[in-house]
């Protein structure tokens, strides 16, 4: 089943993501899709996360196509002009790919070639916007298309801010990415539930899909790393200890990803699983959670 | 105010090798404000070229050095220096250098790194508050530029990089869009921020920039 008719069935939907390497190696993707195959309602690839060089988004959503996956195409607005960033879209129409996520994208000085010009030709909002012109069979430029494409178009929202402009802001942009034509949202990772039910409070107004975003922790030191570098993630003191104290890191680390699943799964339509690593488990995580 | 820096002294000694006789250029303007290209400067520049072994024919502090017809003007009262240097070292902006250049024939050498558009918020600090885009939308940001100041250039709204109000690239930087954010709020506009801003016209602010004819006044 396709992502959008997943989501319009009410079904409690499931997406993960995979990130391609550095390199023409496609093994470890393709082992993760094996494993991945009707398992999840969508897979997303990240397109040059964190600013790091690698095989393209649009080249390993075409092999998940050709897999039997259902893959969600990740754009950032970085690295293409809006000449690049339509030309891929006709692209990852025609290679059967149906939905794009589309994200402003790391700037470049946090990744691997720090000299690089940044593009920005179109943010986020302005994106979401020509891939609607575009699904009605016009370019940005107002120019007719020859065969329209017909994407479903999701966006990102930061559930969890540290100020008051932040908090409203985040919930302004989410207004605006939908009047531009976005259809469903997936979140940066939720640790604490009681912020996330606050959220969707005032996000249930919009009436589009919210996949909440959850990260498996992996150890004390990923969850201090995350609170003091990553925007918009905040892992509460009690889920460090407890992570510190268990034995088995990795059996712990699944458990609170299952238990977490489980306290936010009624307040949203459903849950994008970003496991860093931990891809193969996924089937694991939702077996314990009961999804599977 | 053009915001410049002074290039290395061994960088313009190494553009200099071979010439023995150099005239230097400083603007009154912005290279005064900047201390990189104004009269006390120009002389401290003589005294280390000469320092040097070089020989100074002569200076000048044009008011200001982008501007043709003054810098012709002021190379005629320096005629005689002017042509018996081998180089010129013009320390004033970018736009200043090739006026300069024009305006001589000569070989000119750049003194300064021209470094942006900024305000002066106190003497030696500088900020970075317009980008020349061509089309200006301060009147939906409340007075504040996203184009200049969001380092992504973001038009609609913020990315989700902010962390504590600070801008993803830097924890000095404020985000843009909380600082417009709460600009608004605070001037009853709040409203603006839902405004969709349709993808920004690029080619004003890319295609070469020329004004060759003085427009009437608007009432005509």
């Amino acid at each position: 089943m396709a992502l959008k008719e997943a989501l319009e069935s009410g079904k409690f939907v499931v997406t993960t993501e995979v990130g391609p390497l550095k390199g023409t190696d496609t093994s470890e993707v393709m082992e993760v899709a094996e494993i991945l195959k009707g398992k999840v309602d969508g897979v997303n690839v990240t397109d040059q996360q964190s600013a790091v060089m690698r095989l393209g988004s649009l080249a390993t959503c075409s092999l998940l196509v050709q897999k039997g996956l259902e893959p969600v195409f990740q754009m950032t607005c970085r690295d293409r002009n809006r000449i690049a960033l339509q030309s891929d879209l006709l692209s990852a129409h025609v290679l059967g790919i149906r939905n794009v996520l589309v994200i402003s994208g790391d700037f470049p000085s946090l990744g691997d070639h720090i000299d690089a010009k940044e593009v920005y030709d179109l943010d986020s909002e302005q994106l979401i916007w020509t891939i609607n012109q575009m699904n009605g069979g016009q370019d940005l430029a107002g120019n007719e298309l020859q065969g329209k494409t017909d994407f479903f178009v999701g966006a990102v929202v930061k559930p969890v801010s540290d100020t008051d402009a932040s908090t409203e802001l985040q919930l302004a942009m989410m207004e605006k990415k939908i009047n531009a034509g976005a259809r469903f949202f997936q979140t940066q990772a939720v640790y604490e539930a009681d912020v996330f039910e606050r959220f969707m409070k005032r996000a249930a107004q919009f009436k589009v899909p919210v996949l909440v975003g959850v990260i498996p922790l992996k150890s004390v030191g990923m969850a201090r790393y995350m609170n003091k570098n990553v925007s918009g993630v905040f892992v509460p003191e009690p889920l460090i200890d407890e992570m510190g104290k268990a034995e088995d890191k990795t059996a712990k680390g699944l458990e609170i990803t299952a238990r977490l699943i489980n306290d936010l799964k009624d307040m949203c339509q459903g849950v994008h699983i970003m496991a860093i690593g931990w891809e193969k488990k996924v089937p694991e995580i939702l077996k314990m959670a009961k999804l599977a | 105010m053009i915001i410049s820096e002074q290039k290395s002294f061994e960088e313009m000694l190494e553009y200099l090798e071979g010439d023995k006789k150099v005239f230097i250029v400083g603007c009154g303007d912005c290279a005064t404000v900047c201390q990189t290209g104004g009269e006390e400067q120009v002389k401290e520049m003589k005294e280390k070229l000469e320092g040097e072994g070089k020989t100074v024919t002569g200076w000048i502090v044009l008011n200001p050095a982008c501007h043709l017809l003054e810098v012709k003007r002021g190379f005629r009262e320096k005629k005689e220096e002017v042509n018996s240097a081998d180089s010129l070292l013009v320390m004033a902006c970018g736009n200043g250098v090739q006026a300069v250049a024009d305006a001589s024939g000569k070989v000119v050498h750049p003194a300064l790194n021209t470094l942006f558009l900024g305000s002066i918020q106190r003497f030696g600090q500088y900020l970075e508050r317009c980008s020349l885009c061509g089309e200006c939308i301060l009147e939906q940001t409340g007075g504040i530029c996203p184009v200049t100041r969001c380092t992504k250039g973001l038009l609609n709204g913020p990315c989700g990089g902010s962390k504590d109000g600070k801008c993803e690239v830097d924890p000095e930087k404020d985000c843009a869009w909380e600082l417009i954010f709460n600009r608004l709020k605070e001037i009853g506009q709040l409203e603006k921020i839902k405004e969709f801003r349709p993808p920004k016209a690029r080619s004003k602010g890319q295609q070469w920039r020329v004004i060759l004819e003085r427009k009437a006044a608007a009432s005509g």
